[in-house]
């Protein structure tokens, strides 16, 4: 367990008449952290999220939220909760601002307070000077953009993002993460929700891979790394030299050393041996063009996992085919 | 165990903005205009009919909203096919319609429950028609005042009053089939034409199906058909299954109300007859007893549909 956990969930089941959305999952997350729910559509990630937020009824399981049961409490969950759903909506006749007003009306701001609250809210995400128009000519990237302002607005304590950047350009997207990081600066917790790992990779502190209801894997990216792709460094260089493929593999820590083109090769090592590579590419007194240590990308993770795991391939397919 | 807080709380918010919403709609704009000039013709039709045929009648005023002139129906009568329109005009997305804008799971993420939202639609559908309705009584006790020129008396002011508040209950129940409606079906439009069809259908065929129902259920018996007079079994077992549709209540409501000469709604026995001065009109409270049934069935039937729809409501699934 983390110290200061906002949200805890454990074995949390939601079974549907013939099918388990969600299976037995547990994870925590902790105080001002970015929290990643990732996965493919369908795997149980909006379903996760709805359950948090008391909008859907838990099969089994026990979930707090801020120490609040969300099945019992849920005014006092959503009161301290913000959520962005999947493409997120508005009353497309009225104007950003009203928007804003009704939901601070629904919170219960009074009236001074609101006002100011949704200036700001409006200001931080960029939005000031549309306060007044109708939402019907936002463009999508200003509706999440908005979105995020109703959450700035009711002063949340935790932010719940359900693919905050599907369909965004990537300017937009990079406003969005942005506008993310700046929530963990003021100590609000994050959970988000994605099916691109890799825009994800670039926020998060933790992840949770989701596949078929069940969390697959979970931890900080690197963890994962060393977790799923064999735990070791591979490091890329690109040098010439007769023999250097040998030399190479002498370095104390390297497991292998392949060729992966004419003049390319790729270390497996147990740590960073970059130092040593080039000093053994100088010593032969060869020409080193390209040294580089891969950092794990989810994607490869991601990828990796479920190669090794065919079953678990299988049934999202059927899934999905489903 | 007791959930937290109170089911109402944002209830008046969800009310406000809904009730600015049908205001400054297009759809209501229509609706009030067709609803306005439908009432203003039929009731100069019978405004030109008492003119040229009422001698010394005691209700006067009341006969405004009865009187019709061909081609034209009666006020009432236009008012039983508007009034279903209008409610289901203003319902029949209220629901769906936040489904649809994607709105809804960021509403219901607010520290409101379901109840509120729900409970909140219907109120401002409700007040919406009330407006309506209020407005064109006012308009038809004016023009009535002016055009014919005698003044109602009390008994009549009450008993229109009384149409008034019943005719709100009636739009209350469209109101609430609409919704139900609309949370049991995703797209709006399937769930307009379902109500359209179920009103249709209440309106102007089960009446007639009744009758036809009655007859094969209870067949008549040739000693009344050899007389030209309905089997009392069966004109019994006619108008109670007529009486499922909340139209047929209303009807029977209406005439119980505007003509205080109506003394049964039904067959009447010979029985009943005894001591009565036919013709005589009743007081106001007697004709509201005689109609009690039918105001109370038509209350209930928009509690029940509310009811109904806020279970299915309770325990949808808020994503899309």
């Amino acid at each position: 367990m983390i110290e200061g956990a906002v949200i805890e969930a454990k074995d949390l089941t939601k079974t549907y008449d013939t099918a388990t959305a969600v299976d037995h999952i547990s994870f925590t997350v902790g105080r001002g952290e970015i929290f990643g729910l990732l996965g493919p559509n369908g795997a149980g990630k909006t379903t996760t999220i709805l359950m948090l937020l008391g909008l859907t009824e838990i099969s089994s399981g026990e979930v707090s939220v801020l120490g609040f049961n969300p099945a019992r409490e849920p005014l006092s969950v959503k009161r301290r909760v913000g959520y962005l759903p999947d493409t997120v909506g508005f009353y497309d006749n009225l104007t950003a601002a009203d928007n804003m007003r009704y939901t601070a009306r629904l919170i219960g701001f009074r009236s001074a307070e609101r006002e100011k609250r949704i200036a700001d809210a409006l200001d931080r995400v960029g939005l000031a000077e549309n306060a007044e128009k109708r939402v019907s000519t936002f463009s999508r990237g200003m509706r999440q953009r908005l979105g995020l302002a109703e959450i700035l607005m009711k002063g949340a304590q935790i932010a719940i993002l359900d693919e905050p950047t599907s369909g965004l350009d990537p300017h937009a997207t990079t406003e969005l993460l942005g506008i993310i990081r700046g929530f963990k600066s003021e100590g609000v917790s994050v959970l988000l929700s994605s099916h691109l790992l890799e825009r994800v990779q670039s926020v998060c502190d933790r992840v949770a891979l989701f596949s078929a209801g069940k969390i697959a894997l979970m931890g900080s990216v690197p963890e994962l790394g060393r977790q799923v792709l064999g735990g070791g460094y591979v490091v890329d260089i690109e040098a010439d030299g007769v023999g250097l493929a040998e030399r190479l593999a002498l370095i104390p820590g390297v497991s292998g050393v392949d060729k992966t083109g004419i003049g390319k090769l790729r270390l497996h090592a147990d740590r960073d041996v970059r130092p040593e590579a080039a000093a053994e590419v100088v010593a032969m007194q060869g020409r080193l063009k390209f040294l580089g240590v891969q950092e794990p990308s989810l994607e490869a993770i991601y990828t990796r996992y479920f190669e090794a795991k065919p079953e678990a391939a299988v049934a999202e397919g059927t899934r999905h085919a489903a | 165990m007791r959930r937290e807080g109170s089911a109402f709380s944002g209830l008046g918010v969800v009310m406000l903005k809904e009730l600015s919403d049908h205001l400054t709609s297009v759809r209501m704009r229509v609706l009030e205009w067709l609803v306005v000039l439908v009432a203003l013709a039929a009731l100069y039709g019978a405004i030109q009919q008492i003119k040229d045929t009422t001698a010394e009648d005691p209700f006067l005023f009341l006969r405004l909203f009865t009187t019709s002139r061909d081609p034209l129906p009666s006020f009432v009568s236009f008012l039983s096919f508007l009034v279903p329109l209008m409610a289901i005009g203003l319902g029949f997305d209220a629901v769906n319609g936040e489904h649809s804008r994607r709105t809804l799971s960021r509403i219901l993420s607010q520290p409101i429950y379901r109840d509120a939202l729900l409970f909140g639609k219907f109120l401002a559908g409700l007040v919406t028609l009330s407006i309506s309705l209020i407005t064109l009584w006012l308009l038809v006790v004016g023009l009535g005042l002016l055009m014919i020129g005698i003044p109602p008396g009390a008994e009549e002011i009450a008993r229109s009053f009384v149409f008034l508040l019943v005719t709100i209950a009636y739009a209350g129940v469209w109101l609430a089939l609409a919704m139900l409606f609309s949370i049991l079906f995703r797209s709006a439009a399937t769930a307009a034409l379902v109500t359209l069809g179920l009103w249709l259908f209440l309106t102007f065929i089960w009446p007639v199906l009744a009758g036809a129902v009655a007859q094969a259920i209870v067949p008549p018996d040739p000693r009344y058909l050899a007389l030209g007079l309905q089997t009392p079994g069966t004109a019994v077992l006619e108008q109670i299954l007529a009486r499922l549709s909340p139209s047929t209540l209303y009807a029977e409501v209406v005439v119980a109300l505007l003509d205080p000469t109506t003394r049964a709604l039904g067959p009447i026995y010979l029985s009943q007859l005894q001591g009565a001065v036919l013709g005589s009109p009743l007081p106001l409270v007697e004709s509201i007893l005689i109609a009690w049934p039918q105001i109370v069935g038509m209350i209930a039937t928009a509690i029940m549909l509310f009811v109904i729809g806020y279970v299915i409501f309770q325990r949808q699934e808020v994503r899309a």
